[in-house]
């Protein structure tokens, strides 16, 4: 009797070890709690956003950060990000424009500056039909969009990052388009992380509205410029009205020591068509979910990606789509390189409703690995509930085909070059599915020279 | 050309067209729009014989002739073309040898000979050009993989292939960005003669701008109940349905 | 699902005509006297006669399998009649000799055993009942050195490529039913291609049920050399009979170094009538061992017959860059019952395999695709492809899909890809308002759907096969 009072004493002193612990996901949260009430104390936000923050932080608090056990995270152990104590930004520089043209490459599109998750310069000139406003500027008028839109798609109750990020989000990106409004030139969203994000988290959070039969194209690009380890955590939601037609790229940057979660919730009505490409190449540990709802009848979904790191770089994405409706197609492709000893994950879910007859999902995921100590987890994955439905899924592992190398260096390309070809045809399928000419071109060409060395 | 009178049919025990008239005149576009559920897409069914379909009442007639009385094959040998609002997938048999047998079967049903394979690649080199497709798709599996624009322009390019008398045209506007939108205009209109007629069934005002139709009809509840020029659009994207007697929900 | 996809009218099955010959059968009942009187009969060295009561004897200890993916009622192993012959055939000199009856009966089937007329470029050999009653183009093919003859005939002639091949890919103990094939198995055919020789024809083995209440248990072994290739065909029919009958066969196929087998089959056992009643219980053991470097072995397959079909051609690839394909389109119509796949098994470095099968289902039918792809642990650089489609034409039928992956080398490429559709009203309408006729319709679909599988298919099959798909099918839709 003795010995098992004594065993659950020792028990009870572990966990609070833990507890006192500084860098335990326990001590984190607690600090994430301490500057929650004291922006909570100071805050003069309405007060159906601050009752609504007070529950996500409550809802995160009690749920903490996932375990390996938590099937959504079962190749993705989010320890690093758990453990350390980041600080709230401070306020960031403005951003060079030259370090701006660079992020750009060199284009000129509609650009929307955020440093260190506030906004920093708004774009001008924009045409007729479309708005870009801050989440700031809609929280402080206290608008009916924000309060009938924001965190309404990404709940709080989704997930632990989606929590954090609606206790903590404080700009982002409100970006309305009008009916029939055709937007040529796309719309890019800048996130730089400067000097004062340096040990520090953001949380931007970005609303898009397209209204019936609108037609634009959306970038977000995370980059740092003079930060090194810093934490994102961003969430953007999507809604696509009928007949609207929206391209959206990430292009996730960060520093290689950074940390990056992202969730993108979409929800689409009837004869939408919603195309997502997550480019993925910054990061220690990364984390990127997509996730739709073909809420509509002959809504459309694609959702392509391709991840490229190496080191000891982490990349994981996690899509979801959800065919509710019937007669939706749903297209996707996600493409992964792999170097040194990095570890890619790629969790993909197609989701058919019993409603959802007709439906036409194809999903795929094809890696690379570059070296021997190079892993990925890859997870295709079809729970179909309508009965008149095709619905095709497949996962590829490989390494760069041995005869083709020797092929090349046969006809005297050498040995570099001809991985670095070989690895370029590779992603080469997955980076023609862009229709934004510029982008691919860059996104190529950045292909290419990552594998030089 | 088409006469539709008292026009009543069901899917299983539920009466989804409850007394359509409508007449449509060689060298006419008539343009048919109502809410959804309100039995557009079912009326251009019952045209093509679809047979879930169950008509208990009315009469149709095609250059005088009974045509609820043919067979669906029959019906797109004499001249009719559905244009589907789902174009459906057929893996493993090619656009080319999908459409040529289609093409040969109503030349044959018309006591012409049928083309060969080179001949008939001579014809669709021309007939892609209207729908400005890349003749490439012709070796693809019919439907399969396509995007959603592409399905709809290969029901054009069928359409122009198979140069139907009666073409019913289901949503074929729906999920199209506004560049496909417009070959898809221009092909209908580039495809119009006066002899043959055109439907064109559809949810949405826009269409409207690049086809522009003789007379617009407003189906509710299984009816027509109004029917106007091309001006009864523009009035209902602005003001909806429900100003319309009969039409709310 | 409208009522004319369930009136599903059954085509009559073409080939279940009883033909009148004089057999020579044994009693029911399976015993060691039954296998020793089998033995004596087909006059068999001793080593066969031991093989067979060892397989025997392992029988008695094991059990029917059940993991199958099928409901039937039990069999009485006791109820079967383990020898039929048709008497005439004794040894023969020439195809001259055989009983006119029988040689009708293959006409009959669109078979012709007549030298004079023999098919194109096509060596047949064929399978009365349980007994090989004539072998065409011997003469041509045996100066090339290949042996093609019946196994009794090999087991005379060549006893020692025999017993040198016989049990090394499907032992005599590996599973129930290769057990019992090894203990009664009667004949069945033997291909042996010597070193360096391509088979400068398509051979071809005609497997004919005839009699009541017998089982049938043949055997085949190809065995080619080093650098030899050969393309085997083989075709099944049955008489339409209202009680189940038992076909219990074993095919082992065996590639040396550089050497090729391609084996086709089209399986038209009868199926049983629309109800359900009747029909063959096919049980069937095929494997190939590419034994050898850049060896291939290949099966393609087109089962539209049989009540129940439980077969999983397989591929050991041993040799180091050697090739394990297969392909199959697999039919049920009515109450028929189907699982069926593949195992490929890679042992060896740089091994590959493809894996192409088409499920459908249409009536009362259930399809299951099994299929394990394993790569071991010396396996380096293994890939494998499996694409495994399905399709339903009515709401009564099933499609199921088991998978098994078992990867213990972490350098193995495997791409997998699955789809369910399902043929309906919509696809045969959307041809129909283009002007196509319904069967005009269902023939198109379905052979689009098999097109992957038909492609690899000797040219004088892929015909057969498509008409044969076609009959299967025919009122299913529409």
């Amino acid at each position: 009797m003795s010995e098992a009072v004594d065993a659950l004493t020792k028990v009870g002193m572990m966990v609070a070890d833990a507890i006192s612990s500084e860098n335990s996901p326990r001590a984190s949260i607690e600090a994430y709690r301490r500057d929650f009430d004291e922006a909570d104390k100071s805050s003069s936000e309405p007060q159906w956003l601050r009752s609504m923050r007070r529950s996500a932080m409550d809802t995160f608090e009690s749920g903490g950060f996932p375990s390996m056990k938590n099937e959504d995270w079962h190749f993705t152990n989010i320890a690093p990000v758990a453990e350390h104590k980041f600080q709230p930004a401070k306020k960031g520089a403005a951003v060079s424009s030259e370090a701006l043209a660079r992020i750009e490459y060199g284009q000129d599109w509609h650009t929307v500056v955020f440093v260190n998750g506030r906004l920093a310069a708004p774009s001008q000139g924009l045409p007729a039909g479309l708005t870009i406003t801050s989440l700031a500027s809609e929280i402080e008028g206290d608008t009916d969009l924000i309060k009938r839109h924001f965190s309404k798609l990404a709940t709080p109750e989704s997930g632990t990052f989606t929590a954090l990020n609606a206790a903590f989000a404080i700009d982002g990106a409100v970006i309305r388009l009008a009916a029939d409004t055709v937007v040529e030139k796309p719309i890019h969203l800048v996130f730089v992380s400067d000097a004062g994000a340096e040990q520090a988290a953001t949380h931007p959070h970005n609303l898009v509205f397209a209204e019936r039969h609108s037609q634009a194209t959306i970038i977000e690009s995370f980059v740092a410029v003079g930060a090194d380890v810093y934490f994102t955590n961003a969430v953007t939601e999507v809604f696509v009205a009928d007949g609207a037609r929206l391209s959206h790229y990430k292009l996730q940057r960060e520093s290689q020591n950074a940390f990056h979660v992202g969730t993108l919730q979409v929800h689409q009505a009837r004869d939408s068509r919603y195309e997502s490409f997550s480019f993925a190449t910054g990061a220690e540990l990364s984390r990127t979910n997509v996730y739709t709802t073909l809420a509509g009848d002959a809504a459309e979904a694609v959702l392509n990606g391709l991840y490229m790191v190496d080191g000891k770089q982490h990349v994981d994405h996690q899509t979801r789509i959800e065919h509710v409706a019937p007669n939706c197609p749903s297209h996707e492709l996600y493409k992964g390189i792999l170097d040194g000893r990095s570890h890619g994950v790629f969790n993909g879910k197609v989701y058919v409703h019993p409603e959802a007859q007709k439906t036409d999902g194809k999903q795929s995921n094809n890696n690379l690995l570059l070296s021997d100590q190079a892993r990925v987890d890859t997870k295709p994955q079809l729970e179909i509930f309508a009965d008149d439905v095709k619905c095709t899924h497949g996962a590829t592992v490989g390494r760069l085909d041995e005869t083709a190398l020797f092929y090349m260096r046969s006809r005297g390309i050498g040995t570099s070059q001809a991985r670095r070809l070989l690895t370029y045809a590779f992603a080469a399928d997955v980076l023609e599915k862009l229709e934004l000419e510029p982008l691919k071109e860059a996104l190529e060409a950045q292909v290419l020279e990552r594998f030089t060395s | 050309m088409l006469e539709i009178r008292n026009l009543h049919a069901n899917i299983g025990d539920k009466e989804i067209l409850r007394g359509i008239d409508l007449s449509v005149q060689a060298g006419e576009i008539h343009a048919v729009m109502g809410p959804n559920g309100s039995g557009k897409s079912t009326l251009a069914q019952v045209l093509a014989g679809h047979p879930a379909y169950e008509v208990t009442q009315g009469t149709v007639l095609y250059d005088g002739r009974n045509l609820l009385e043919m067979d669906p094959e029959v019906r797109a040998q004499e001249g009719i073309f559905l244009a589907f609002q789902y174009p459906i997938e057929i893996p493993g048999v090619t656009n080319a040898y999908f459409l040529r047998s289609a093409y040969n079967e109503i030349r044959k049903a018309k006591g012409m000979p049928e083309l060969d394979p080179l001949e008939f690649l001579d014809l669709m080199e021309e007939k892609t050009k209207i729908v400005e497709m890349d003749q490439a798709m012709m070796n693809r599996s019919v439907n399969t993989g396509f995007s959603g624009g592409e399905k709809k322009r290969n029901e054009i390019l069928q359409m122009a292939v198979l140069e139907p008398r009666l073409a019913i045209l289901d949503e074929t506007d729906s999920g199209l960005d506004i560049d496909a939108l417009k070959v898809v205009a221009n092909g209908v209109n580039a495809l119009r003669r006066p002899d043959n007629a055109t439907i064109v069934v559809t949810h949405y005002q826009r269409l409207l701008n690049y086809i522009i139709p003789d007379r617009v009809h407003v189906l509710a509840h299984g009816r027509i109940v109004k029917s106007g020029g091309k001006e009864l659009a523009l009035e209902l994207e602005e003001r909806g349905y429900d100003w319309i007697p009969g039409a709310a929900a | 699902m409208s009522s004319a996809i369930e009136s599903l009218v059954n085509k009559e099955y073409a080939y279940g005509f009883v033909t009148d010959v004089e057999t020579d059968s044994i009693g029911r009942g399976l015993s060691e006297d039954v296998i020793r009187l089998i033995s004596s009969k087909k006059n068999e060295p001793a080593f066969m006669l031991e093989w067979r009561l060892k397989a025997y004897r392992r029988w008695l200890t094991m059990k029917e399998p059940h993991w199958g993916n099928l409901h039937y009622e039990p069999i009485d192993y006791q109820n079967i009649i383990y020898y039929s012959a048709p008497k005439s055939v004794k040894p023969l000199q020439s195809l001259d000799e055989v009983d006119p009856e029988l040689l009708r009966a293959y006409e009959k089937l669109g078979i012709s055993l007549n030298e004079q007329k023999k098919l194109a470029g096509v060596a047949v050999d064929a399978i009365f009942d349980s007994v090989s009653v004539g072998t065409t183009m011997k003469e041509e093919l045996s100066k090339y050195g290949i042996v093609f003859c019946s196994f009794g005939e090999a087991v005379q002639n060549h006893p020692e490529l025999v017993e040198r091949y016989l049990g090394t890919v499907v032992p005599h103990s590996d599973n129930f039913y290769a057990a019992l094939n090894a203990a009664v198995f009667s004949d069945g055919s033997f291909c042996y291609v010597p070193k360096g020789v391509k088979c400068p024809m398509e051979l071809s083995t005609y497997f004919r049920i005839n009699s009541a209440d017998t089982g049938q248990f043949e055997r085949t072994l190809i065995i080619a050399d080093e650098g030899a290739s050969v393309s085997y065909l083989e075709g099944c029919t049955a008489p339409r009979r209202d009680t189940n009958q038992l076909h219990a066969a074993v095919v082992e196929l065996i590639a040396l170094d550089n050497a090729s087998v391609k084996y086709s089959t089209v399986q038209n056992w009868y199926a049983g009538d629309s109800e359900g009643k009747g029909g063959i219980f096919n049980f069937v053991t095929k494997r190939g061992k590419c034994a050898g470097v850049n060896s291939k072995i290949s099966w393609t397959q087109v089962e539209t017959g049989s009540a129940i079909t439980w077969k999983y051609p397989s591929v050991i690839l041993q040799g180091d860059n050697s090739t394990g394909e297969f392909y199959s389109v697999a039919v049920v119509n009515n109450h028929q019952q189907a699982d069926t796949g593949t195992k490929m098994i890679h042992i060896g470095k740089n091994t590959k395999s493809n894996i192409v099968s088409k499920g459908i289902s249409a009536g009362h039918g259930n399809n299951s695709y099994r299929g394990q792809v394993k790569i071991l642990p010396r396996a380096t650089n293994a890939r494998n492809y499996t694409q495994c489609d399905s399709m339903l034409i009515g709401n009564q039928c099933g499609a199921h899909t088991f998978p098994y992956i078992e990867v213990q080398n972490n350098t193995a490429t495997l791409e997998h890809e699955a789809s369910t559709s399902k043929i309906g009203e919509d696809q045969i309408f959307y041809c129909k308002q283009r002007g196509l006729s319904a069967e005009h319709a269902v023939s198109m679909i379905v052979s689009g759907f098999c097109r992957e599988v038909f492609q690899n298919l000797p040219m004088e099959f892929a015909v057969e096969a498509q008409q044969l798909l076609g009959i299967t099918l025919e009122g299913s839709v529409g």
